[in-house]
């Protein structure tokens, strides 16, 4: 009984550690993406185990590549004020063990993903793929130009959870991706700003540091309109209520003024004002998506 | 003044609020009302949702002034357009006019009084149709008895415009701190009458 309690107790401790590694929050926000990719083929017949498995391959995927990521770049994190707490940084779990934890994650992700539907792991792995090798591996240190790889990685939950709703890829999972593709600039580059220093002191490449502020906040409010427009069209394609138009429409303005504000009148507060909307208003495209 | 957790819950009920009716549209109404509601009820959601991200600052900006005002101009030229069929052109004309006027007057850096007057003139109209038409209706038998809550929901979004104008006039009835901390059941209270009142005419 001692033995048992001691095991629960150690668990218990290994899971809160092991959770910071997942980044629960955007793992949890890509998550929504594939459940509403899925959700948007409006398959005729839904049954809680295709949706279930769907859900629990995908985490353990975008788990795993997240903390693959997050060990190869422990070093980055040590450094910089924002992550330097985190479980790898700070030597509260082991590179060796985090690697583990990572790749037994993804390989379990896709390979569930696989025989659950061939097609479906494929573009599961894709994603882990673009994610790890290109955007973590081989770009993040060397260009700024790497978050179009990390966005292209973030845009195959969604077509991966549409793939698995219809079997086959369409138009619209493609356009999905595109508009998750363009909404990472809005999530990353306002991040990038916000934390610019820490991101020059661990010399990491980003947009502000190569290009300028102006720059990328003219980036940010292009590829917030190109996101918005991709996602209203494909929920017009998909065939959703007007009134869910009419509301994605409304959610889209307010992304539009906080980039434009940005732009126009850039300060701290409007610039992390904006990181936050765009997390909200992801969620809330996927919601209507869904419903 | 920093802003709290239950102003946090009832700017997003304001938001959920407006986001609802946005979605479920206005019974029977045409293609320019639905567009005027759907503006109105728009700004209320995303004036929610950055109150909640960006805290009270946000009414610092001086696009506050510029963007409250849809409020009042589309709602009321959606009650306008389905109630007072003779009336649509003219309230059109002002509403556009009026909307022009606002932003150049804010925009240009004028130091008169002008600015306040075309602020007062153009939000009075609004204000005073949205809180009149609907009762004026509900008396004379012409709406359900329901309707007249749209009224009600005027009156509350004109005791707010007025409070927040006086106060970035420097000329407050309440104190800041007051006005910022009942601020968010006003909005609350007024989207519930507007939207009970739609879904009761």
């Amino acid at each position: 009984m001692h033995n048992l309690q001691s095991a629960i107790r150690n668990l218990q401790s290994k899971i809160r550690l092991y959770w910071p590694l997942t980044k629960s929050l955007q793992t949890g926000l890509l998550l929504s993406t594939g459940l509403a990719g899925y959700m948007s083929a409006r398959c005729p017949v839904m049954h809680w185990y295709d949706f279930l498995g769907l859900a629990v391959s995908l985490f353990l995927a975008i788990a795993g590549s997240t903390i693959i990521n997050m060990w190869y770049d422990r070093d980055i994190d040590a450094s910089m004020k924002r992550t330097c707490d985190r479980p790898l940084a700070s030597g509260q779990v082991s590179p060796t063990e985090a690697l583990r934890l990572g790749l037994v994650l993804s390989l379990l992700g896709v390979g569930m993903a696989v025989v659950m539907s061939p097609l479906y792991g494929l573009v599961v792995f894709a994603g882990l793929f673009f994610d790890v090798v290109i955007y973590t591996l081989w770009l993040k240190r060397r260009t700024c130009w790497s978050i179009v790889w990390g966005g292209i990685s973030g845009g195959m939950p969604i077509l991966a959870g549409r793939v698995f709703g219809l079997g086959h890829v369409d138009g619209i999972g493609i356009l999905l991706a595109l508009a998750v593709l363009f909404w990472i600039p809005t999530h990353i580059l306002t991040f990038s700003m916000r934390y610019h220093e820490d991101y020059q002191a661990a010399k990491i490449p980003t947009f502000p540091s190569i290009y300028g502020f102006l720059a990328t906040r003219t980036t940010i409010a292009i590829s917030s309109v190109l996101a918005a427009l991709s996602i209203a069209i494909a929920g017009v394609l998909i065939g959703m209520e007007w009134g869910f138009v009419r509301l994605l429409a409304v959610l889209s303005a307010g992304l539009l003024l906080l980039a434009v504000a940005s732009v126009f009148r850039p300060t701290e507060r409007v610039n992390f004002g904006l990181f936050k909307y765009a997390s909200l208003y992801m969620l809330s495209a996927m919601i209507l998506l869904s419903i | 003044m920093k802003i709290t957790l239950l102003d946090r819950i009832l700017l997003l009920a304001t938001g959920l609020l407006a986001a609802w009716q946005v979605a479920v549209g206005i019974n029977g109404a045409n293609t320019l009302p639905m567009i005027a509601y759907t503006i109105a009820f728009g700004v209320l959601l995303v004036a929610g949702l950055l109150l909640i991200i960006l805290g009270f600052d946000v009414l610092e900006s001086p696009i506050v002034v510029i963007v409250s005002t849809v409020i009042p101009l589309s709602l009321s030229l959606g009650l306008v357009w389905e109630h007072l069929a003779a009336c649509r052109t003219v309230y059109l004309v002002f509403v556009i006019v009026g909307f022009l006027a606002i932003l150049l007057t804010r925009l240009l850096p004028l130091r008169n009084i002008l600015p306040v007057m075309v602020l007062a003139f153009v939000h009075g109209i609004a204000g005073l149709t949205i809180f009149l038409l609907p009762i004026v209706w509900t008396l004379t038998g012409r709406a359900a008895p329901g309707f007249a809550l749209v009224g009600v929901g005027g009156a509350l979004i004109g005791v707010g415009g007025l409070l927040l104008a006086l106060l970035k006039a420097g000329k407050p009835l309440l104190s800041r701190s007051t006005i910022l901390k009942v601020l968010p059941g006003l909005l609350l209270l007024m989207t519930a009458a507007f939207v009970a009142g739609f879904a009761l005419a």
